[in-house]
């Protein structure tokens, strides 16, 4: 049971990671790779922020703020120097990585000792599971609320016109190159921020936390698609957080196999391969299925 | 039809999944320990030989202890392979069970450490312990954290060098500015070093492809070279002693092991001996009841000299002249 809601809450504070990639990911159809940089810096802003003594409210907002730049870092890049998102990607992860250096001073910084979110409830009487899982709850719901009634607003429409269809939304008149510099800094400003909070729970934050990163992101979107699918925009977003709640689960499960320690990069890469899969066996015979719909239609 | 069919399997392959977790779960922490059953909980960061060296050493001094494993003592072994999104989860399931938890290299310590404050802890090649938020400080932990570090008797390392160098003006020191535990020492050398009157020229890389452009820069400019502890460059020492060759540079790393990769010579320690060092301090924990806050961190006892013989001839120093200077 414990291991079941270590799992819920961690997979809570990768969700937040997971709806950042999402944004950029179904919404403006790119895989951005700066999540690879951007997590870690997240986590180095809020540690270091911690450490000098700053409140880990305020060093998580840091975070966030400092997420957001590197994404208009990326945003820049791609659409007005027009370099390919692959590229983009990999352009700002790898700056990053000095950038984190700069930041953190050293390769780790540690958290243990230090007031940390976490910390702060359980000095409330919380014990340690359940600070996590309210942490990570909190945030979680903070962040679906506030990106359900920006993606209510004309420019969150705007920004879903444009990853819909570009050449449209550009002749009604939308600054498409605009909307995906601000799809860039949400989608990485949350990613920093979940960076943030995992380096709270983890106790410390680490130069290489960011390697995989995305990989967890997107497991967790196909995983949540792969269950509940053909939703309205909120409801993908709370889908996310299962899928990134039940790939935490599927990795825990795995780990409580007894597999040997070296076959578990296998293991994961397995599961990935099975989730990131199952919609493309799911499509196959719907697409059959539509065009005898269309068919009929036509007739 | 069909789709209808496929959408009902994958439902049912992760409600599959789903109560497979929960029977997992619940199986293994309702596992009743045996009265005579010892259980050791292993954390391990990576694979990497140094690392798995201090891990075998432990093994190996608790089984001369009369612990043998699947007699009366139970391994709960874990390794990371580097991936930090796993270590809380491997953490987590390794509380609650064990009597004492081996952490190997510092993240695997620190998320252990977050994960509890109350069972015993031991951890070994952590290199500053107190850096890295694991003690309050090396002789009064004060805490459930203890163990054993991996720092190098660098000054002695560094008077090795300076004795085979004699005429250097310049040492070159290379590491991977990523590894927490690298930077550290090569700090500490670079004043030793500078505490000589000897000029420093420190180079860093940040993945093992930059090491080869990099070592050649600094070879062109130094007349010997110290090298940390530092696992990327661990990992590269045959590319570093071709170049070393080259341009005739000795070549002074952190390790035994880096020494026998293409090094000319060490001061150093010995990865199993050193978990060899911290199964006795379980061994405490387990017989004596002794408690890690008042367990002052242990560095090595047996350090070595090596010297890797045939660098050594192809850089014309006799390998018998080589000692460690008082």
């Amino acid at each position: 049971m414990d291991i079941i809601l270590s799992s819920i809450s961690q997979g809570l504070l990768w969700s937040i990671m997971a709806i950042g990639v999402y944004l950029t990911f179904r919404i403006l159809d790119i895989a951005d790779l700066t999540a690879e940089g951007s997590f870690p810096l997240g986590a180095a802003i809020c540690s270091v922020s911690i450490v000098s003594g700053i409140s880990p409210l305020l060093a998580s907002f840091l975070a966030l703020v400092g997420g957001m730049l590197a994404g208009i870092v990326s945003g820049l890049l791609h659409t007005k120097l027009k370099i390919p998102a692959l590229l983009t990607g990999i352009l700002t992860m790898t700056a990053l990585y000095s950038i984190n250096l700069r930041i953190l001073g050293k390769a780790n910084v540690t958290l243990l000792g230090q007031d940390t979110l976490m910390r702060t409830l359980q000095s409330f009487g919380l014990e340690n599971r359940m600070a996590v899982l309210v942490v990570g709850g909190v945030a979680v719901v903070l962040v679906i609320l506030v990106l359900y009634l920006f993606f209510s607003t004309e420019i969150g429409l705007a920004l879903r016109s444009t990853g819909d269809n570009e050449a449209m939304s550009e002749a009604n008149g939308i600054h498409t190159d605009t909307m995906k510099i601000v799809g860039y800094m949400l989608c990485n400003g949350l990613i920093a921020l979940s960076g943030a909070l995992i380096a709270q729970n983890n106790g410390y934050a680490d130069i290489s936390m960011g390697i995989g990163t995305i990989v967890i992101g997107l497991a967790s979107i196909i995983i949540g698609e792969v269950i509940f699918h053909q939703l309205s925009f909120a409801k993908r977003l709370i889908t996310i957080v299962i899928g990134a709640v039940v790939y935490r689960l599927i990795i825990d499960f795995v780990l409580q196999l007894g597999v040997e320690p070296q076959d578990i990069k296998l293991f994961s890469a397995i599961v990935l391969t099975i989730a990131l899969s199952t919609p493309l066996l799911k499509k196959k015979p719907k697409r059959t299925k539509r065009v005898g719909k269309k068919g009929a239609e036509l007739v | 039809m069909r789709t209808i069919g496929m959408k009902k399997k994958v439902i049912l392959g992760l409600a599959t999944v789903t109560a497979g977790l929960v029977l997992g779960a619940c199986g293994n922490t309702s596992e009743s320990a045996d009265s005579e059953m010892i259980n050791v909980g292993i954390l391990q960061y990576m694979e990497h030989d140094s690392l798995t060296q201090a891990r075998k050493g432990f093994v190996s001094e608790l089984e001369e202890a009369g612990y043998v494993e699947g007699e009366n003592l139970t391994l709960n072994y874990q390794n990371a392979q580097g991936d930090q999104a796993n270590l809380q989860s491997m953490s987590e399931s390794l509380i609650g069970d064990n009597e004492v938890i081996l952490s190997i290299a510092t993240p695997a310590a620190q998320s252990l450490a977050t994960s509890t404050q109350e069972e015993p802890i031991l951890f070994t090649a952590v290199t500053d312990p107190v850096d890295a938020g694991l003690v309050a400080d090396n002789e009064a932990p004060g805490g459930n954290v203890t163990g054993t570090s991996d720092m190098v008797p660098i000054e002695e390392q560094i008077s090795l060098l300076l004795s085979l160098a004699q005429d250097a003006e310049t040492i070159g020191i290379i590491y991977n500015s990523s590894e927490a535990n690298s930077k550290i020492q090569a700090d500490l050398a670079q004043e030793a070093i500078e505490a000589e009157g000897v000029e420093v020229k420190v180079l860093t890389v940040t993945t093992t492809n930059d090491v080869q452009q990099v070592m050649t820069t600094l070879a062109k400019e130094v007349d010997a070279v110290y090298i940390p502890t530092d696992n990327t460059l661990a990992s590269t020492m045959p590319t570093v002693g071709e170049i070393a060759a080259e341009y005739k540079l000795p070549v002074v790393p952190g390790s035994a092991e880096m020494v026998e990769a293409g090094g000319l010579a060490t001061y150093g320690i010995n990865y199993e001996e050193l978990g060899r060092q911290t199964a006795k301090m379980a061994l405490e924990i387990i017989e004596d009841d002794a408690d890690p806050a008042e367990m002052a961190v242990e560095t090595s006892t047996n350090l070595e000299l090596v010297i890797n013989e045939e660098v050594a001839k192809s850089l014309g120093i006799d390998p018998e002249s080589i000692v460690l200077p008082d």
